[in-house]
């Protein structure tokens, strides 16, 4: 496969231009309502119980109570919550989505990678977000990288696979959109920026960077994948901004859960905020908005 | 939902206008001697703004008279550092009023008020801090042991496309050096020079070292006419320059020109491609195309023109053409009816030529002059639209097989102005721009620009430089 280089300034560049296009009025109102119903509502701590688990699902299912703000698209969990999200999401359309493959690191061998997703398979998880082995991206090893998705791809069979890339950690543009072809042509149904775990998660050219990839798969194959964003994406205005930059390079086909997730957890209240202030004229009580 | 969907956002910073204009001079508003206004249109509504005075061979002279004894009693005599302190005056001045500024630059010519905001107004600015911070280093500037003068009195002339840049790239290091200034503006868009020319007083310019006198061609000839002229710096077409050059023959007025352009964008295999077409597109379709420099030629290697071709159909279908106020959009109105018509016609010439013409697909609006993002394939060197400077958004796309090729087809122009290079090889890069006859070269980059680095012209794109040191010797004996 050619290796396609990513010029960061220009990157950079429109980036910055896209994510501050002024989004307003009724597009404002519809893409909160999308950016919510695209949420990966997320809880990745070593503190998570099974009543914090339970309490984010049934946030995920209503998040606002008494209002007719749509559900998020999935919950996010480790595998050994999955069984108990699957049981509190009975009956909604919600989807369980499991992290995998000796998340956040991916240092372990590919029995326990194995292991893991299978784990998180029998317990119900419609989705599996793996994280690619960093090491051996960065060490030229691109075939294990490739080779570690095919074979998990497989046993995730027609269940959603998102390969969480973990661009922070790859250095360069040029990587990430290396990163990106590979994962891609690997069988990954969406491509993920990061794990939210190091310092550096989702950036608006990193996000271009993933939608030029997807768009160069999408015309040379006529298959549209997918791409989820994570780790750090905090507001309505930094949403609108990812929202944007979909829009004006992948097109509308792709504003939509199947295609577009965003991994988070206080970027939904601030949506709720932002969605209650077009509705009513002004802002609504912080405390209005029920923390999990 | 339509990607051209975004509502509309709403401008609240209305600037003032007045709804007639005089001329600016000696530190004074004067009516016209010939009492006549001519109206300045909003191009994108085709409505009249205001009335705008015009002015004649009489009101010339009285601005050259204004500027000579201000120049001679205030301005020469002046202590640099005070010089600089108005020059700080004003660069703050038009930072503080900035968004009325691109407002009214919008209004008056057509351009997207995110250019206007984003690009004109901080660059005039930054023309003027950049400036002001040279006035009392100038013995810097020259060769040791020559004492910086200044030249006397400078007429500048300034195209329709950036207004208010064009004024500041002139009137900043004019004044840095010592000089006092008679601005014509375009006559389309006059009105940002006129806020300038508020700005002046406002900030107490002693009167007189300013003067704006607007008018049309004739009025920029009787400048070019008027003896009393030490210096000429003018900015537009190759066709007005040289008669300008013509006039001032024989003359010791000294003269900067700064013209046309069709400038090539080279494009090889080893691009970051999906950059390069967003250099592509900014370096034509910025300002509707109506810049000097704008890449009009692509030069894509023919292994990859297929690929280029089809990045640039989708991209230019996700421009958003429309009101120039609206913070979305990125193509705004054609300057002015006439502008548009040689658009048109150019682009007629090119299909009649045997090119492809492929154009966004999008509405227009159904009043003031708008036209679509567009660019040929199939170009032939000897086409029109391969030659001739369109000043409009119209490509031309050609390809080349070696860079021996790309380098002689870049060349194969009468102009000189500028060219852009797309190779993630360094070192291609630079050995090929050091080929290219072109005054500016970008790399990996397109339409940047900064007062610190010099701009000007090869050939028929015209002689001497704007900005940095280079453009400052142009201001002093």
């Amino acid at each position: 496969m050619k290796q396609l280089c990513v010029d960061a300034v220009m990157l950079e560049s429109r980036a910055s231009e896209l994510a501050a296009r002024s989004i307003k009025g009724e597009t404002k109102s519809a893409w909160i309502d999308l950016a919510i119903s695209c949420i990966d509502l997320t809880t990745l701590e070593g503190r998570d119980t099974p009543g914090r688990v339970r309490s984010l699902c049934a946030k995920a299912r209503t998040p606002l109570p008494g209002s007719d703000a749509p559900s998020v698209a999935a919950v996010c969990v480790y595998p050994n919550f999955v069984g108990i999200a699957r049981r509190a999401l009975e009956g909604s359309s919600l989807r369980v989505a499991s992290v995998a493959t000796a998340f956040p690191a991916g240092q372990a061998e590919l029995s326990v990678k194995l292991a893991d997703t299978e784990q998180a398979l029998e317990a119900g998880a419609d989705e599996i977000d793996m994280v690619i082995d960093r090491g051996a991206f960065l060490s030229g090893a691109e075939d294990r990288v490739v080779d570690e998705i095919t074979i998990i791809k497989k046993r995730c069979g027609d269940r959603h696979l998102k390969v969480i890339l973990e661009t922070g950690e790859l250095g360069s543009y040029t990587a990430i959109r290396r990163a990106c072809d590979l994962a891609l042509e690997a069988g990954a149904d969406t491509i993920k920026s990061s794990t939210g775990k190091i310092g550096t998660n989702a950036t608006f050219p990193t996000a271009l960077a993933m939608c030029d990839a997807l768009a160069a798969f999408s015309r040379r194959t006529g298959v549209r994948r997918g791409l989820k964003l994570a780790g750090g994406i905090r507001t309505t205005k930094q949403a609108l901004g990812y929202l944007a930059i979909l829009n004006e390079t992948l097109g509308t086909t792709w504003l939509a859960p199947e295609r577009f997730r965003l991994g988070a957890s206080a970027l939904l209240d601030d949506l709720l905020m932002q969605r209650e202030r077009l509705r009513t004229g002004h802002y609504t009580r912080p405390e209005r908005i029920p923390k999990d | 939902m339509s990607s051209s969907a975004y509502a509309p956002a709403l401008e609240s910073t209305r600037p003032t206008i007045r709804s007639e204009y005089g001329l600016f001079i000696g530190g004074k508003w004067h009516a016209p001697q010939s009492g006549r206004y001519d109206v300045t249109i909003d191009p994108a509504h085709e409505t009249a703004i205001a009335r705008v005075a015009y002015g004649g061979p009489e009101d010339i002279a009285r601005a050259i008279r204004s500027a000579r004894k201000a120049y001679e009693r205030w301005w020469a005599p002046m202590k640099p550092a005070t010089r600089a302190k108005y020059l700080f005056r004003i660069a703050r001045a038009i930072t503080e009023r900035s968004r009325e500024i691109a407002v009214l630059e919008s209004m008056d010519g057509g351009k997207p008020i995110r250019e206007a905001r984003d690009f004109d107004v901080p660059t005039a600015a930054a023309h003027f801090f950049y400036h002001a911070g040279w006035a009392d280093k100038l013995e810097w500037v020259l060769r040791a042991g020559r004492t910086p003068q200044p030249l006397g009195l400078c007429g500048a002339i300034v195209p329709w496309n950036f207004p208010l840049l064009m004024a500041a790239w002139k009137i900043a290091p004019a004044l840095a050096c010592g000089n006092t200034v008679v601005l014509k503006p375009a006559e389309t868009t006059p009105l940002t020079a006129l806020f300038l020319a508020q700005i002046a007083q406002d900030a107490d310019l002693p009167p007189g070292v300013l003067n704006v006198v607007t008018g049309d061609g004739a009025t920029g000839a009787s400048l070019v006419a008027h003896p009393g002229l030490d210096k000429l710096a003018f900015t537009g077409s190759t066709e007005v320059g040289r008669e300008i050059a013509r006039a001032l023959a024989g003359r010791s007025t000294r003269l900067t020109l700064e013209l046309g352009g069709k400038a090539a964008h080279v494009v090889f295999a080893d691009a970051p491609l999906d950059q390069a077409i967003e250099g592509v597109v900014r370096g034509i379709y910025f300002n509707q195309g109506h810049v000097c420099c704008a890449g009009s030629r692509l030069l894509v290697e023919e292994s990859i023109l297929d690929e280029t071709v089809a990045l640039l159909q989708q991209r230019i279908d996700r421009l958003r053409i429309g009101d120039p106020l609206d913070k979305n959009t990125d193509i705004g109105a054609i300057n002015s009816r006439a502008q548009l018509e040689r658009i048109e016609e150019l682009v007629r010439s090119g299909v009649e030529q045997g090119a492809t013409l492929i154009q966004q697909r999008c509405d227009l609006p159904e009043r003031g002059y708008y036209h679509r993002a567009s660019f040929f394939t199939n170009v032939q060197s000897s086409h029109r639209i391969a030659r001739e400077e369109i000043f409009g958004p119209v490509l031309a796309v050609m390809t080349f097989r070696t860079p021996e090729e790309a380098i002689e087809k870049a060349n194969d122009t009468p102009y000189g102005l500028s060219a852009g290079v797309w190779t993630d090889r360094g070192s291609k890069n630079m050995a090929v721009a050091q080929q290219l006859k072109a005054g500016v070269v970008w790399c990996n980059t397109y339409n940047r620009f900064d007062p610190a680095s010099p701009f000007g012209g090869f050939r028929e794109s015209g002689f001497g430089r704007e900005g940095g040191v280079h453009g400052l010797t142009e201001y002093l004996a």
